[in-house]
């Protein structure tokens, strides 16, 4: 054998291998790369129990109750099919409202109850001036509004 | 004269026929390194120019003219830097892995250098997008870092720029180092679609694309025509870092050449 048909072979070797890692990589991915599960994955079950992992979605208007040490929150997270009730005691990032998007991670009690242990914003691609959200929310509210430029649809519910 | 200096000849010199070149040909002469190296000179400026017209328009217009946003108040205003670079530093890897591909396939020595001298500046933006990604994410988010998909495979697109870099300094002869590095470019181009795709394919925390071909842009017009700018001022500046960088590289390796030689001559007189 010629030292370049050599060469040859391990080039192509090394792409099947490399061909290999990509399909196992993205398989692996393909379950595990969700960074949270939806409060409908959780309703269905497809949550893992007794283990850590991060529930998103939208912080359900009025659901929000602060409790007297002004650290200690609970709120209800929803995708519009199932609501989770989360309980966290922590420091909330700026962004957190009621109507945003929110990914808490913790884990989930045998009461239903998702207990986080963090807390995290997740906003929308939405930019605009404060004076165009409020054009659009209303616009929204009286039926007319656009679905990408809705302002309280942080792009929770696009995917599924 | 040697094998290696005479493939150094620029192409219009080789039959005279320049009359007849088509434009194409035309343009395929400046694949030559002797022939690539002053025109690169000459562009150089104005790029430099383009660069600051439109980091200036971009940042006027980002920083004075763009309103406050609705929901991130003034703490938004770090898009102008982030995706200008994050757009630069997949774009560039796609340009990398594309020389990579025709230095592959047609063995033509620019093609190598010019991967070459745009790694440092695709890393760079790579690692501005991170960097500002942090910023940003720990006031809006309330963490500087999560492992989700698109903050991910932007990392692996950092070391794939370090990477490729270590790999092609490793390596003596440029030449087999030009080949090595283009290999890696090329398996390393999957990673592209990944990250731009991640937000669609996988529930992150990054949110989804402002500005995409399939739909409208998300954004009020005057905040995405200052993002556009700054993004601009990052094209040129790159393409003006990478020129001066491809410049030296053909510099170092062409050096035994005639035509560098010469170069060097004319200008120790001056």
């Amino acid at each position: 054998m010629k030292a370049r048909h050599q060469r040859l072979l391990l080039v192509l070797a090394a792409l099947a291998a490399l061909g290999l890692i990509v399909a196992l990589v993205f398989s692996a991915l393909k379950e595990n790369v969700a960074f949270f599960h939806s409060p409908a994955d959780i309703a269905a079950g497809k949550a893992p129990e007794n283990k850590l992992f991060r529930v998103g979605g939208l912080v359900e208007a009025g659901s929000l109750e602060r409790q007297e040490d002004g650290v200690t929150v609970r709120f209800v997270v929803t995708d519009n099919i199932a609501r989770v009730p989360v309980h966290y005691k922590g420091i909330l990032p700026n962004l957190f409202s009621e109507g945003k998007g929110v990914v808490a991670q913790g884990r989930l009690a045998e009461d239903g109850v998702f207990v986080a242990q963090k807390v995290l914003a997740k906003h929308d691609e939405n930019y605009m001036p404060p004076e165009a959200a409020q054009a659009l929310q209303a616009a929204h509210e009286a039926g007319i509004g656009n679905r990408t430029m809705n302002p309280s649809d942080p792009g929770f519910l696009e995917k599924k | 004269m040697t094998a290696h200096e005479r493939r150094t000849i620029p192409f219009e010199g080789k039959n005279g026929n320049n009359a007849r070149m088509t434009s194409f040909t035309h343009l395929y002469k400046f694949s030559a390194p002797a022939a690539f190296y002053p025109l690169a000179g000459r562009l150089i400026p104005w790029f430099w120019g383009l660069a600051a017209l439109f980091g200036a328009i971009g940042l006027w217009l980002g920083l004075a003219v763009a309103p406050t946003d609705f929901q991130q108040g003034e703490g938004y205003r770090i898009i102008f830097v982030h995706v200008g670079a994050s757009w630069m530093s997949m774009f560039l890897y796609l340009i990398m892995a594309f020389w990579s591909a025709i230095g592959l396939a047609f063995n033509t020595r620019l093609s190598g250098m010019m991967a070459a001298a745009l790694a440092p500046t695709g890393a760079l933006f790579a690692f501005i997008s991170l960097w500002t990604g942090a910023l940003w994410g720990k006031p809006m988010w309330g963490t500087w870092w999560v492992w989700d998909a698109r903050l991910t495979s932007e990392l692996i697109l950092l070391f794939l720029y370090i990477g490729f870099i270590a790999l092609t300094r490793a390596i003596d002869d440029p030449r087999r180092a030009d080949r090595a590095g283009a290999v890696l470019a090329l398996v390393g181009v999957v990673n592209i679609p990944i990250i731009y795709f991640s937000v669609t394919w996988w529930n992150t925390l990054h949110q989804g694309a402002s500005v995409s071909l399939t739909k409208s842009p998300s954004m009020a017009a005057v905040m995405l025509w200052g993002m556009l700018f700054c993004a601009l001022a990052m094209w040129m500046y790159a393409i003006a870092v990478s020129l001066i960088r491809v410049r030296g590289i053909i510099l170092e390796r062409e050096r035994h050449a005639n035509w560098v030689k010469a170069l060097l001559l004319d200008r120790a007189k001056h």
